[in-house]
């Protein structure tokens, strides 16, 4: 199978998150949750701070209610002497894309991606996430973020490409419940319960990547980056058939090249609304012999702005733990998996 | 190696959280551009409009550019289209929250317009959920004073009287035809443990630094990790509140919000016993004889006006004493 040849061997070699909490202690700076998984990371590589080449972060000040709350992040990182660091207002899985692009271009050799965001400190999560929409047309009907998942999958029950049975075999799973409990829940957003939407989750998450021959001196099986892709579909939601993400079938075109996607162990999929699952499946051509999303998703925990890099990073584990060859990890930002990126990664040797 | 702990616990820090409501809030005002401005000028005269592209395809609300060919439209190409359209989405909305278009239960839906070919998002009132189904008609109703904003309208099953619970919004064209759009968020900020002890500190009247566990500077305000060196910090120190100008500026604009009639100065003051200098006022002296090495001290409020914050220091006013040579704050400038 043909690949794309990126100009330099790029692995993951550390991830960790903060545990998941409904509501965190500390500040919507994520220093008090970044500090511990970076304490974590260095652990897992053996690698110093001083021995990280670049930094990376996504984050969202309007989910921090603040200002710069990415640069009071750096706190964590200690910045003396300076350091090369970077942000993008995103998921961290944005970020991990400019870190790798960063050390393809052979500016590091190392990079420290990370990701934080306190959800539970926004009073109105609503108000918050209508903030991310056409702020002309669309923001000032303040539409609830469920209630737009909902308008998606009612679009997918509508035309047949899914049932409630489906969406609810999905939620049983990922909650680890009876098919009955979810048959019997309330809507949230009709058609939608709350089984099949994200709940509030505060959290942080990093993850370590290293080039070439520093990656073997960390991990006896790195999890390889064969290839990396991202786009995104058009802001314009009512023009959108939104049945479907033609940008996760393009990102993923661009993480082989144009190549077939070929055989996946595992793929940790972005999908925070349990029919997102089906429409991104059916985008990546994913069968049902790969594992899906293992780690339970966004649909069980969605630490906003860092539930992308994780699912990249669970999708790492699997190689490392040595349980799969090659896995996918696939993050989404925007309304409606507007944009979406996907991860290749593989073990070698 | 290392076992993997990917789930890593947070610890909660001992003793009583502090904590606060933050609202942020902004009138953004945006320039709208000939075609998002032929749009909303049309709400505000009744009138729905979108924007036929390329390929002959109608938007609502109109897009600048071909979504295909990615060319600019042009305003030539704005079309009226019908107010009453059909229901392509649509999710029912049972409590609506403080920032949805209607007080009151409604639906929230994707309509497509008679004469679009596009969907627009937007609300429609009705008594239940049961009265909602997709492939419906619905017409529009326009607020009593349309200001030109996408909330100008609602929609309603077609021949509905239903009159719904309009939500108060101060958007809209403003007198040079740019769109007002509020932006608000409402935030629960807990403070850091670090955070927490400094501003229970000023409301008893202290300052409280903290030491570095890998060297001997005290910062103020205190941190929990070191931003030099990212390891926990050490012990907490009370610093003096009489300090040096380290430098400083002089503010003779007027903006927003100022409380102070320009010009004033703001500093940056290294307290005595402390290694990072915070800003704060000067006042009590002409502004431009302020200079860089001059003793402060803190003015603060008075005990019974003290609070978790800054504020419980109103400003800081000269001592009188001799200025501190450059040398000793030359480094922290």
């Amino acid at each position: 199978m043909t690949t794309t040849t990126p100009a330099r061997d790029v692995a993951i070699v550390a991830f960790a998150h903060a545990a998941h909490s409904e509501a965190s202690p500390g500040t919507t700076n994520g220093v008090e949750m970044l500090a511990p998984v970076f304490a974590e990371c260095y652990e897992q590589s053996g690698l110093d701070r001083r021995e990280i080449d670049f930094w990376c972060s996504g984050s969202s000040d309007y989910l921090a209610g603040r200002a710069f709350s990415f640069i009071s992040a750096i706190e964590a990182i200690g910045a003396t002497p300076s350091i090369q660091e970077s942000h993008v207002e995103g998921d961290a899985a944005w970020a991990l894309f400019e870190a790798w692009l960063t050390i393809l271009s052979g500016h590091a050799d190392t990079a420290l991606v990370y990701g934080f965001g306190k959800a539970s400190a926004s009073a109105d999560l609503d108000a918050t996430m209508a903030a991310q929409l056409d702020p002309y047309t669309q923001s000032p009907l303040g539409p609830g973020r469920h209630q737009l998942a909902a308008l998606q999958a009612r679009a997918g029950l509508d035309a047949g490409m899914w049932s409630t049975d489906d969406l609810a075999r999905i939620a049983a799973r990922t909650h680890g419940i009876e098919l009955a409990e979810v048959a019997a829940a309330r809507a949230e957003a009709d058609p939608l319960t709350a089984f099949d939407c994200p709940p509030v989750t505060d959290g942080a998450c990093a993850v370590i990547l290293a080039a070439g021959d520093r990656a073997k001196e960390i991990r006896t099986t790195p999890a390889w980056i064969a290839g990396l892709g991202q786009a995104i579909d058009s802001a314009e939601l009512g023009a959108r058939d939104l049945t479907a993400s033609p940008s996760v079938r393009e990102a993923a075109r661009q993480a082989t090249g144009g190549a077939e996607l070929g055989p996946i162990d595992l793929a940790e999929l972005h999908t925070p609304y349990s029919h997102q699952e089906i429409i991104v499946r059916r985008e990546l051509g994913l069968g049902d012999n790969v594992r899906i999303t293992p780690s339970g998703g966004s649909l069980a925990a969605d630490p906003m702005f860092s539930a992308g890099l994780e699912r990249i990073g669970y999708a790492a584990k699997a190689i490392y733990d040595g349980g799969a060859r090659r896995t996918l990890g696939h993050a989404s930002a925007g309304p409606l998996l507007q944009h979406n990126l996907v991860a290749l990664l593989e073990g070698r040797g | 190696m290392a076992t993997d702990s990917i789930a890593v616990q947070i610890e909660a820090p001992e003793g009583e959280a502090l904590s606060a409501p933050l609202h942020p809030s902004f009138d953004y005002t945006r320039s709208t551009g000939p075609i998002l401005g032929a749009f909303f000028a049309g709400l505000r005269e009744r009138t729905l409009r979108g924007i036929r592209d390329n390929s002959g395809r109608v938007h609502v609300p109109p897009v600048e550019f071909d979504p295909t060919t990615h060319e600019a439209l042009s305003a030539s190409d704005i079309v009226d289209v019908a107010e009453e359209g059909e229901v392509v989405s649509w999710t029912w909305v049972s409590e609506p929250g403080a920032s949805a278009a209607l007080a009151s239960p409604h639906a929230l839906a994707l309509i497509r317009p008679r004469g679009a070919d596009t969907a627009m998002l937007h609300v429609i009132a009705a008594e239940s959920a049961a009265d909602i189904s997709t492939g419906m008609r619905v017409e529009a109703r326009w607020i009593p004073e349309p200001r030109g904003s996408i909330r100008d309208l609602y929609f309603v099953p077609a021949g509905s009287q239903m009159s719904p619970g309009l939500a108060d919004y101060r958007g809209g064209l403003d007198d040079s035809d740019r769109l007002v759009t509020p932006v608000e968020l409402d935030v629960t900020h807990t403070a850091g443990f670090a955070e927490r002890t400094f501003l229970r500190g000023l409301a008893a009247g202290k300052i409280i630094g903290r030491r570095r566990s890998n060297g001997p500077e005290v910062y103020v305000p205190p941190r929990d990790w070191c931003p030099s060196d990212g390891v926990p910090m050490g012990e907490f120190v009370e610093v003096a509140d009489t300090g040096v100008v380290t430098t400083f500026g002089i503010v003779n604009a007027a903006f927003a919000g100022q409380k102070i009639t320009p010009p004033y100065v703001t500093a940056y003051i290294l307290l005595d016993g402390s290694d990072l200098p915070i800003q704060h006022l000067v006042l009590g002296i002409p502004a431009n004889e302020v200079r860089m090495g001059m003793r402060v001290r803190a003015h603060w409020v008075p005990e019974s006006e003290r609070v978790h914050s800054m504020a419980s220091i109103s400003h800081f006013e000269p001592t009188g004493e001799p200025d501190a040579p450059r040398g000793s704050f030359e480094k922290h400038l």
